[in-house]
């Protein structure tokens, strides 16, 4: 290894480009995002995941969302209901004992009275569905967010979150079926069902933005550290805000 | 019978948050509560609207929300740092067209509205605060429930709305990166024209709509 000149392989000269690319991108972005130093690489992502959605996942969305009002409920519960004991868990990691017994509670009553958490009866009972994951319980572990990332198909992240959602996944219920066939169709179904719950979010995100792979990107920072703080992150001390006031 | 009592039902309630606008001190989240109600009972009757006409939702939001909201204040935050840089004449113009944007944007999503639940949390705030932020949450089935928090502050006598949150993302500073790019890119007059361009391309699809 150490005597080998550094374009000795194709791989070392394709590493070598690669972050030879990063490096230049990083300098070029003078101008660019702080937390963005990849993103030639992700506009590239995000423009490769618009396209998928506008000619495959947004229209079988759209068929989908014909389905009864009541069916997507069912639907969109029985995978929550799944999601609750993974989200329990994150609120004890974090310390908030309290809400982790409330999920566990409700998984409990959901998978019962709620016949395989097709009903959402917890929630009816003041049992509050809460959103946790391992991203969230690592950020606040204190970890940073590192750089921005876009996900083929899955879209906005961060090096801290997909580090997170792979420890998702190895527990995930759905990813954990044995038979391919089963797993592949339930795993389209969540994709799908989460998809239609955005039409119409989509749009606005649409028209609002002047340029669109910026403006998710600052939705999802924003978002994710709201989430991180459960929706009440400390105020970010806002410098550009009282010089402007005339 | 029933129709004409939910309308005099809705007068009602209409003339309640008109006087309730005319009165010179309203609480804060009294005045977000006030003007929320409005809006979503002419949204639930006006078939119009719900099946996506534009116009008429500006119209709306332009009678019954504008008067609330400082969109000076919203501009300047959008702006960040920059905004010291701009005159008089450019910050007027770079107001009027965000608050286009967010206008068109926002009437269109108002088009979306299906019978969601609005919750109102109880204002955490002091009598001499004069700059609170009132939550609300969107409920709906088998979804999570969305918060949408409005920031607030005391101008005179009135409140005015300067931020609004969804899910804890500033609708307002999420333009800050874009923006601060544009002017990078072609300075104050080059993010009016991008603002400018928008709108109009924003104006075209809303008529080809119809």
């Amino acid at each position: 290894m150490k005597n080998s000149t550094p374009d000795s392989t194709p791989v070392r000269r394709g590493a070598l480009a690669l972050l030879l690319a990063l490096g230049l991108s990083a300098c070029a972005g003078t101008g660019g995002h702080p937390k963005d130093p990849l993103e030639p690489l992700n506009r590239a992502t995000f423009s490769f995941n618009e396209t998928a959605d506008r000619y495959v996942m947004r229209p079988v969305a759209q068929v989908y969302d014909l389905a009864p009002l009541p069916v997507k409920v069912g639907v969109g519960n029985f995978f929550g209901n799944l999601g609750d004991f993974w989200i329990g868990v994150n609120n004890l990691l974090q310390g908030k004992f309290v809400d982790g017994l409330s999920d566990g509670g409700r998984l409990l009553i959901n998978s019962t009275i709620g016949i395989f958490g097709i009903f959402d009866i917890a929630t009816e009972m003041g049992l509050e569905k809460h959103d946790e994951d391992l991203g969230q319980t690592l950020g606040r572990w204190g970890v940073g967010d590192g750089p921005y990332l876009v996900l083929p198909l899955l879209g906005p992240s961060n090096l801290r979150d997909t580090v997170g959602l792979v420890g998702d996944l190895n527990v995930d219920p759905i990813w954990g079926v044995e038979d391919i066939g089963e797993r592949n169709r339930l795993t389209a179904l969540r994709f799908i069902n989460r998809r239609a719950q955005l039409l119409g979010a989509d749009t606005t995100a649409d028209q609002a933005a002047l340029d669109k792979y910026g403006y998710m990107r600052s939705f999802y920072i924003q978002y994710r550290r709201s989430q991180v703080y459960d929706g009440r992150p400390p105020r970010e001390k806002d410098e550009d805000d009282d010089s402007g006031a005339e | 019978m029933k129709k004409i009592s939910s309308l005099i039902a809705t007068l009602v309630l209409g003339l309640g948050v008109q006087f309730a606008a005319l009165a010179d001190t309203v609480a804060p989240d009294a005045l977000v509560k006030g003007v929320t109600d409005d809006v979503i009972t002419i949204v639930r009757q006006d078939k119009a609207i719900q099946s996506g006409d534009t116009r008429k939702a500006v119209e709306l939001v332009e009678t019954k929300v504008l008067p609330y909201f400082d969109f000076a204040h919203m501009t300047r935050l959008a702006v960040g740092k920059d905004w010291k840089q701009a005159s008089a004449d450019q910050k007027a113009q770079l107001t009027q067209e965000f608050k286009t944007l967010l206008v068109r944007t926002y009437s269109n999503a108002l088009t979306q509205y299906r019978n969601q639940q609005i919750d109102f949390k109880p204002l955490k705030a002091k009598p001499e605060d004069t700059d609170v932020v009132v939550r609300t949450e969107v409920r709906q089935a088998g979804a999570k429930p969305v918060q949408i928090d409005y920031s607030l502050d005391k101008q005179g006598d009135n409140w005015k709305v300067y931020d609004v949150m969804v899910a804890g993302v500033s609708l307002v500073t999420n333009y800050r990166d874009s923006f601060g790019q544009e002017v990078r890119a072609g300075g104050i007059d080059g993010l009016i024209k991008s603002l400018k361009d928008k709108n109009k391309q924003l104006e075209t699809t809303v008529s080809a709509k119809k």
